[in-house]
């Protein structure tokens, strides 16, 4: 009954278990379920769980939403680009375009305040990787996908892009401001 | 057809003519593709390594493309075919069914990969592995994938049609062998998985030549990810097989039970595919309810069945060596293991490493919440080198120790450089995969050039820890590739210098089918009634590290931001 010849017993299937297997069996189902629940369990109790609020949208229609926000909220450029810093209001929508290769604009959050961030890109899958916090999410094109999002430190934070986006990828950086 | 069969006087194996020359010939060719994808690997370790940094951004995009799919394609499936082919001619003694077609999928897996291949490296498709559109390659990059698809599938239709072959000519008894039963699994996984990069690369190409104009970037990534992270379980279908194969001839061992072995198996065509689903947990729109469906109570039961291959293959040599003997203490059998077989040391550091380190990392990325700490970083390469490369590469190069006397007639150069390499690639890969996943937990994100964000708009500062990760991920990665580079030059010096071989009697008859195989008098159970004390430790202690490391990441988790 070598592994690499049939079966000496030809109704292999009737043969009984020996009993560590079972009990390793009912182990891995059991860590299994385990498993299955904490996801869910996190969903009830658990602080941290993604939006699943996206909507189809264009390059277009998202970058319109993102002007008119920035346009009102715009408190101070920064750096020789001139990228606007928007303070997002407390509780209220946030946008954030990803397109080759930056991050646009910096936002401003106040520590402990809900804020509703809308993400989208303006051509290929980019990566919102936000460090040294480390929470990372896909920005699709052609999708908005609504997170909300709590900071619980101050500081000054970067987003980096982990998806590849092509050869200046490496180069596109982002902040965020928590103050 | 005529044809010839060859009973090789060493092994015992019979290789029927045009089955023995289409796994040459495939194996051949894999090789090949290792060596082109070793070569890239330099180019990508040395360039990620801080201290280095050797290619510019545009060689470096180009070169890891070239790199991932020459190696998760081209060298691994090639490989498989090889496998496909033993599998079901030689395990069940008879010939090939259609061995025409076998050479129609020769040929369309050698011009799609060195279509793609050619694609790539004029260097207007550098779009990775995964080619997420809208990011756009030439119309050849996917048309050589379409061509390298279609050939593996009818391959695998060679391999179906041989199973036919053999129960038409009753040239076995009873059921199929455990190895082939594992190889039918990897071929079945590998039609679903096929059809449904049919279903992404067609249009896909289609779009590439202007005659489809848009495809929705995220029903792209739904779809591809049937076929990407599909097309890795064929891996590890295929080299679970390979586990059972190498302990049977080495030691003897046969499998614990039939059953159970089987069943699991069984459970990965069942529900592996589902758990593709776990590369869109950070994407927008999935709704909760399908990830959890989708990545948890389905993944787990595949998960449940690699977990049973963990506790059945080490048993199954547990048992064998206490049948021997070695029977002091827990773990006198393991002692007492033939170490200085390459076939056998390469199988079990591949069962080890893909265990502890490619298999809990892997469940904990596809943890719906906790995949938000890794999704894209550094991390995922790190999971994904401990599964295929110590997992599938390491099984594959391990058998092949077996198969240069068997298969190609020739004695092995310098045994003891065969003696090392399995260890110093092991090795070198498994510690390489832990400090890409310790690079990864700090964030640092893959498939990017430079860490220092070179011509950025602001700075950002990765943490000392992080570059020092990155340091050992290079210095370890250069051993790993030695040790690569050491099985090549020795499996392709046995190839054209090792000592001739007798090949063994050639007959235009198969043999008849052996009387009674060796178990045949012994007890129902495979294991003999043998306990295997040494496994429950060692599984213990994967289950521990498991629980252990899951809920770490959880209190991780807890401590970013706020996120809902």
């Amino acid at each position: 009954m070598s592994a690499i010849l049939p079966p000496s017993e030809r109704l292999w299937w009737k043969e009984p278990i020996a009993k560590t297997e079972w009990l390793w069996i009912a182990i891995a189902f059991v860590w299994g379920m385990i498993m299955f629940v904490m996801m869910i369990y996190w969903h009830i109790y658990g602080k941290q769980n993604l939006s699943n609020e996206a909507y189809k949208t264009t390059p277009e229609a998202f970058a319109a939403k993102a002007e008119k926000f920035i346009a009102e909220n715009t408190i101070r450029k920064e750096t020789d680009q001139e990228i606007p810093v928007v303070k997002v209001p407390a509780g209220g929508d946030g946008y954030l375009i990803a397109r080759l290769w930056n991050w646009y604009p910096i936002l401003e959050l106040e520590k402990g305040k809900e804020y509703k961030i809308h993400l989208s890109s303006m051509d290929y899958n980019h990566g919102f990787s936000l460090q040294p916090v480390n929470i990372n999410i896909q920005v699709v094109p052609g999708y908005e996908h609504v997170v909300k999002m709590t900071p619980t430190s101050t500081g000054t934070f970067a987003i980096v892009c982990n998806e590849f986006c092509g050869i200046g990828h490496h180069s596109m950086l982002g902040r965020i401001y928590v103050k | 057809m005529a044809t010839t069969y060859r009973t090789c006087p060493a092994s015992g194996l019979q290789f029927e003519a045009h089955a023995e020359k289409l796994m040459k010939w495939n194996a051949v060719v894999a090789v090949l593709w290792l060596l082109v994808g070793g070569i890239t690997a330099i180019g990508v370790i040395m360039t990620r390594w801080p201290a280095f940094k050797l290619l510019p951004p545009d060689q470096f995009y180009t070169i890891l493309t070239a790199h991932g799919i020459d190696m998760l394609l081209c060298w691994i499936i090639f490989f498989e075919m090889a496998v496909l082919y033993f599998a079901s001619s030689v395990l069940l003694r008879c010939r090939l069914a259609a061995p025409k077609w076998g050479w129609v999928q020769f040929w369309l897996m050698v011009v799609g990969s060195v279509m793609t291949n050619v694609a790539i490296f004029q260097g207007e498709s550098s779009v990775m592995f995964t080619s997420y559109v809208p990011m756009q390659a030439a119309p050849h990059f996917y048309l050589g994938l379409i061509l390298f698809a279609v050939g593996a599938l009818i391959g695998c239709g060679v391999f179906f049609g041989t199973l036919v072959v053999a129960k038409k000519d009753k040239t076995y008894t009873g059921s199929i062998p455990m190895v082939t039963f594992g190889a039918l699994t990897a071929a079945i996984i590998a039609v679903f998985t096929i059809l449904t990069g049919a279903g992404i690369l067609l249009p896909t190409f289609l779009w590439s030549v202007g005659l489809i104009k848009e495809i929705d970037a995220q029903l792209y990534r739904m779809v591809w990810w049937g076929l990407g992270h599909s097309s890795q379980q064929i891996n590890v279908s295929a080299h679970v097989a390979i586990w059972y194969l190498i302990p049977a001839i080495v030691i003897g061992a046969k499998p614990l039970s039939e059953k159970v072995s089987r069943g699991a198996f069984l459970m990965y065509i069942l529900f592996l595919q589902l758990a593709s689903a776990h590369h869109l947990l950070s994407d927008p729109g999935m709704s909760a309810e399908w990830k959890v469906l989708n990545t948890s109570y389905f993944m787990y039961f595949a998960v449940m069945a690699s977990m049973i291959h963990g506790f059945t293959v080490p048993g199954a040599i547990e048992a064998a060596q206490r049948r021997k003997g070695f029977t002091n203490g827990l773990f006198e059998w393991l002692r007492k293991a033939p170490w200085g077989n390459p076939a056998f040391s390469g199988m079990f550091i591949s069962l080890v490493s893909f265990g502890f380190l490619g298999g809990i990392s892997g469940v904990v990325l596809g943890t719906e919440q906790i995949n938000m700490l890794m999704h894209n970083t550094f991390y995922v390469p790190g999971h994904f080198h401990t599964t295929v490369v110590t997992g599938t590469t390491l099984a594959f190069m391990a058998v092949t120790y077996l198969l240069v006397p068997t298969l190609f007639k020739r004695e092995m150069i310098h045994p003891k450089l065969c003696q090392i390499q399995p260890y110093l690639f092991g090795i070198a890969m498994s510690i390489t995969g832990l400090v890409m996943m310790g690079a990864g937990t700090l964030g640092v994100s893959r498939r990017h050039w430079d860490m220092a964000f070179s011509g950025a708009p602001f700075q950002y500062e990765w943490p000392g820890a992080a570059y020092l990760m990155m340091g050992m991920t290079g210095f370890f990665g250069v051993i790993t590739i030695i040790g690569g580079a050491l099985w090549i030059y020795l499996v392709v010096g046995s190839l054209l210098w090792g000592k001739k071989l007798e090949g063994g009697a050639v007959s235009d008859k198969p043999t008849p089918i052996p009387a009674a195989t060796p178990a045949a008098s012994a007890s129902h159970h495979g294991s003999d009634h043998v306990g295997v004390p040494g496994t429950v430790v060692l599984v213990m202690a994967l289950l521990v590290s498991f629980v252990l490391y899951y809920f770490v990441n959880w209190k991780y988790l807890s401590e970013v931001w706020l996120l809902s």
